[in-house]
Formats: structure tokens, sequence, C-alpha cells
């Protein structure tokens, strides 16, 4: 395995059941880079994501995070990977009944010896971060949805980790926030090095922001497509990823 | 040649068969068609060996779906029997939306589907009822883990939930439980009464509302109160989390679901359920009184000593543990189906009502036990 390799995917067989969604997956993510999990509704794109947050585990096959396979880890390493990662879900997944700073104050609380002074610090900086300074006090009900996922973000980015993961980010956001979001996706990546795994469907997120990719064929239940999202615009390996990149035929990004 | 007629409001749909061919004539103006029975006809001729179907809409005049739903079986019957159907006669947009319906022909898939015989469904039922009852013996035990964590000082279990929960389970909940130990004190003198009076011994009403608020039924009606209440608010609450994907997030930040949601509810209504079983008790005898005094002319005096004289500690503390137990099945019946709530509005909605019931169930099951024990001790 390659010393950059970051997440290493084997031979994973993807299910609930006796139902298959995805079979003998096999890719790499590595280190900083903005990895895009791609495909139509309902091809294993978010169980996939479950699958690589230890959440849920696979019929078959290995998910190497740094030297441990988190399918057959025990709990203890399985922690001490998530102290390493963060995931922004698509509604943001905030605690209601927490402020934001509460929200991000949380795993600081649970992995750090800080004290909770400087907890509550790191909380407002990790806000500032993602825009939201002096929004410390505020309960997730008072926020838009936007200023939501970035309070997730902010959560997700409190223990430093070295993986964020992302579900959907654009999901349910206006054209401009979700820019705006994918911008900032941009900016943690250079200025933080953090390796950036999303899964999403939108087109415009998919070419702003990756540089690297799977395409994942819910019919054929298996990866068809990987590389740069804009070299498979390019030379698209196979009619499925031609039209899911050009919006099933169209060319609005062939020619950026 | 068989021919049928539909009459439409202003229009008419006419099939006919004729050497083969299989006639299928719209005209006028016709809307909301039950089209059943053409279609029926459109489909026995193209099964008896029909070799092509004419859609003949020359005549037609304005038409809703009705219209476009005959076109579409017959082009689908002609097309599972191998018989020719022209669709090019057809009006422009109903030729479009012909071919829209009839783009995508796939054969859904979801999980569960397949038959299985009767050795597999057994199977399969077995392994589902073991994982079921392993899974709640888990959820049971971590409970307890949970607790000894708690009072070990090594849990993450939040001061401000505790006391959140505690507040809703507690002062919230004293309306509504003194009002109904009221009524079921006030219900229980009445019926007594009724009996007691035959042998001139209603005075005894006193005895028998104590007895019976303080040893079960005061337990008994804040357990079914607390169910609906607390219990149900529980669920919903934990299943909207695992909805929102709130559980998610504390589980992928490594956080105990046990420390940071259940034990805060635990405590809280272990803690608050004798003290509420213990106003219920006087609130029943309240009520009890209320009927003695004002409605059976016992004097108050003479009701509080047999009252007094009734009321054993032995009783009383049957009911304060009846309580406990109670806070403990309610509590963890509530978080146990919230926690395995499914992802969708609709199961938050089944994961309320089965905290209820269930909660209810093991309530009077536990009473059953706690009575036959009590039974065996003398008490």
């Amino acid at each position: 395995m390659s010393e950059q390799v970051q997440i290493n995917v084997e031979n994973l067989t993807i299910g609930y059941g006796d139902f298959v969604l995805l079979k003998d997956a096999d890719y790499q993510v590595n280190k900083g880079d903005i990895f895009i999990i791609m495909g139509g509704s309902g091809c294993g794109k978010s169980s996939m994501l479950r699958v690589l947050t230890g959440l849920v585990k696979p019929k078959k096959g290995k998910v190497i995070i740094g030297d441990t396979d988190i399918t057959s880890a025990s709990d203890s390493e399985i922690q001490q990977i998530r102290e390493k990662s963060g995931i922004l879900y698509q509604s943001g997944a905030l605690f209601s009944s927490m402020t934001l700073a509460e929200n991000i104050a949380l795993p600081l609380q649970q992995y750090t010896d800080y004290s909770e002074k400087t907890i509550k610090e790191l909380a407002g900086l990790k806000l500032s971060l993602v825009g939201l300074a002096g929004f410390d006090d505020f309960y997730p009900s008072e926020i838009s949805g936007g200023m939501k996922k970035r309070a997730g973000l902010a959560r997700a980015l409190a223990l430093d980790p070295e993986i964020v993961y992302f579900d959907e980010p654009s999901a349910g956001l206006d054209p401009i926030s979700s820019k705006n979001l994918d911008d900032l996706i941009i900016e943690l990546n250079r200025s933080l090095g953090t390796t950036i795994v999303v899964v999403t469907h939108e087109l415009s997120s998919i070419f702003s922001i990756g540089n690297n990719s799977i395409f994942l064929d819910g019919a054929k239940k298996q990866i068809t497509a990987r590389g740069n999202p804009r070299e498979l615009l390019k030379n698209p390996p196979n009619r499925e990823v031609y039209e899911f990149l050009t919006r099933g035929g169209g060319n609005q990004y062939a020619e950026k | 040649m068989n021919k049928r007629t539909t009459n439409n409001k202003n229009g008419t749909v006419f099939v006919t068969q004729k050497n083969g061919i299989v006639k299928v004539m719209f005209s006028g103006n016709i809307a909301e068609l039950d089209g059943g029975e053409v279609v029926a006809e459109i489909r026995k001729y193209s099964a008896k060996g029909a070799e092509q179907i004419l859609l003949d809409t020359e005549k037609l005049g304005s038409w809703d779906s009705s219209v476009l739903l005959v076109v579409f079986e017959a082009v689908k019957s002609a097309k599972e029997n191998n018989i020719e159907c022209d669709i090019s006669n057809l009006p422009e947009n109903m030729q479009q939306l012909v071919h829209l319906a009839l783009a995508v022909n796939r054969k859904p898939t979801r999980a569960g589907d397949g038959s299985y015989d009767v050795f597999e469904t057994l199977g399969r039922i077995t392994i589902d009822t073991v994982q079921k009852v392993t899974k709640v013996l888990a959820f049971i035990g971590d409970s307890f883990s949970a607790i000894g964590r708690f009072f070990a000082g090594r849990s993450i279990t939040r001061s401000i939930d505790f006391y959140a929960a505690l507040s809703d389970c507690g002062p919230k909940a004293l309306g509504i439980i003194s009002l109904i130990s009221f009524l079921v004190g006030l219900i229980l003198a009445f019926v007594g009464a009724v009996q007691l009076r035959e042998f001139g011994a209603q005075i005894y009403v006193a005895s028998l509302v104590t007895i019976g608020m303080c040893r079960i039924m005061g337990a008994i009606m804040v357990g079914i109160i607390m169910a609906g209440r607390t219990g149900s608010a529980y669920a919903a609450t934990i299943g909207t989390m695992q909805v929102n994907e709130e559980l998610d997030a504390l589980q992928t930040m490594g956080l105990s679901r046990m420390d940071f949601l259940v034990l805060p509810r635990l405590l809280a209504l272990v803690l608050a359920m004798p003290i509420l079983t213990m106003l219920a008790d006087f609130m029943g005898m309240l009520g009890g009184a209320f009927v003695g005094v004002f409605m059976l002319d016992i004097p108050y005096q003479e009701y509080w000593r047999f009252a007094v004289r009734a009321f054993k500690i032995g009783n009383f503390l049957v009911g304060i543990f009846h309580g406990i137990c109670f806070g403990f099945i309610i509590a963890l019946c509530g978080c146990y189906q919230g926690l395995n709530c499914g992802r969708n509005a609709d199961s938050v909605g089944v994961a309320t009502t089965k905290s209820v019931v269930s909660a209810v169930v093991y309530m009077i099951v536990a009473t059953g036990i706690i009575t036959v024990i009590c039974q065996e001790l003398g008490i």
C-alpha cells in the first residue's frame, strides 16, 4: 500500500438482508484528496458512507483506514479512528437541545483535557472558521438550513480531523449557499490538508471541488468509473457515466 | 364480428374485432372514461390470436388521462402478445405520452423480495426472534452497565440533561397525576360504597381506598399516565433524533448513547416515580374522603381515623417499590423503541405506540411477579 493512501477499500460488498446494493468495490483515497463518491439516487452512496464511517458492517470486504481494517476492528480501534475523522450529515445533525457552541464543545469535552474556558473559545473559533462567528449561543432551530450545515461542519472539525466525510452537502441548499459551502470545503482542504470524502450527485459540486472520484452504477451494482471528474467528462468510460455527468446528454460542463 | 360500445358523456369508444384486427375507435369529447370493460375486451381479443390492434382517433375531440390509459393498455397488450399496434395516427401529444410511459421497463426489486418455503420461513422467524431477544437483553445489560459507570463517576451524562428530564417527568407531571389519582380514589370509594352500604359498613370505604391506593392503584395509575406521557415522549424524541441523523452523529463522535440519552431519562424517571406514587396515594385517599364525607355522610374525623388505621407501612412500601420498577420499565421501553426507530416519520409514530403498549404490558407482568413474591414473603 502506498504511503499516501489514507483509505483503502478492498473487495467491498454492501447490502441489507438478502439484498445486495453494491458488490466488489475496490478504490483508494489518497491523503489530501477531495474524493467524490457519485452516482444516481439509490445506488448506495450513502450506504457506502455509513460503511466507511463504521456505522454499518459490509457483507464482505475490507475498509482500511490508516493501518486499521474497520470492518474487523475492535470498538476501541474504531473509537481511535473516529477521533481522527469528522462527518457532516445531510441535515447537519445538530443536537437540537444544545446551542451551537455546546454542539461543538461535545467532542472536545469527550476527547480532550482542555479547560471549559478553552473549549468555549475553541468552539467560537471553529464557528468563525465556517463563517458563523457570534452564533455561539444560538440554537439549531434559530438558524437557516445553510447555517446548520456550516455549524455541523464546525462540529466535524472540532477535533482537527484527518478525514472529513460529507453526505450530500448541497442537499436542500440554494445555489449561492451551495457554492459557498463548496468554496469552504476547498479552503479547508487547502489550509488544513484535510482529506475530504464527499457523497453527492450534485454536478456543480462534483466539478468544482472533486479531484478524484468513483461512479457507482446502481443497475450494475458496481463501480464503473474512477478518476478526476473532469477527466471522466472528457473521456467517459461508459454511457451511464457520460449521461450522469452531462445530465442525460447535455454538455453544460463540457466546455468549462 | 364482435363489437362493444362504451359511451362517455359526450363521446364513445367502440371496440370491434374482424379478421384478426382489433379496432378501437374513439369519437367525440371524452373525459373521465371508465375504460375497464374496453381494456378487458382488447386484452381478450389480443390473447385470442388477434394479429393487429388499430387505434383510431380521427374523430376524437378533447381527451384526458382516462383515454390515454386505454391507449396505453392497448399498446402494452400488443407488446405482451407480440402483435402489431401502430400509434403513429394518434394525436402527437398522446404519442409522446405513450412513448414516455413505455420508456422505462424495469422490473423493480426490493430487499426482502422472494418467496421462501415453510422451513426457510420458520428459520427466518426463529433467527429474527433470537436476534430481537438478544438485542433487548443487550440493551438492558448496557443500561445497568451505564448506571454502574454513572455511580463510578466515569459516565459522560450531562447534568443539564438529567435536570431537564427530571423537570419534565417531575413537577410538570404533578397536575395530571393529582387529578387522575383524585378521580380514581373517588371512583374506588363510590364502587366500594355501593356494596358496603348493603351491610351498613360504609365506613370501611376509608380502609378500602387507603389499602387499594397505597398498595397498588396509586403506582399503577402513575405508571399508565407516565407511560403515555413520558415514555412516549422519550420514544418520539429519540426516534426523531434517529430520523435527523443525530444518533449517527453521536455514534461517529464516539459518544455513548446510553450515557448521553438513556441514562439521564432513566435516572430522572426512577427518581420521580416513587415521589409521584406517594402523591397519587395521597390524592386517591383525598378522593375517597371526598365521597365518604360529602356523599356517604361519614364524619371527617371518623373517616380519617379508619384511613390511618388501614394504612400499613408494608403496603405503602410495596406501592413505592412498584413505582420504582415501573420507572425502569417505562424509561427502558421508551428509550429502546426510540433508539431502534426507523428513519422516517411513520417509524416515529410506530416507535411511540410500541413504547406505550410494551411499557403497559411489562408493568402488568411486573405487577403479577411482585404480587406473587409478596404473597410468598407474606408482605
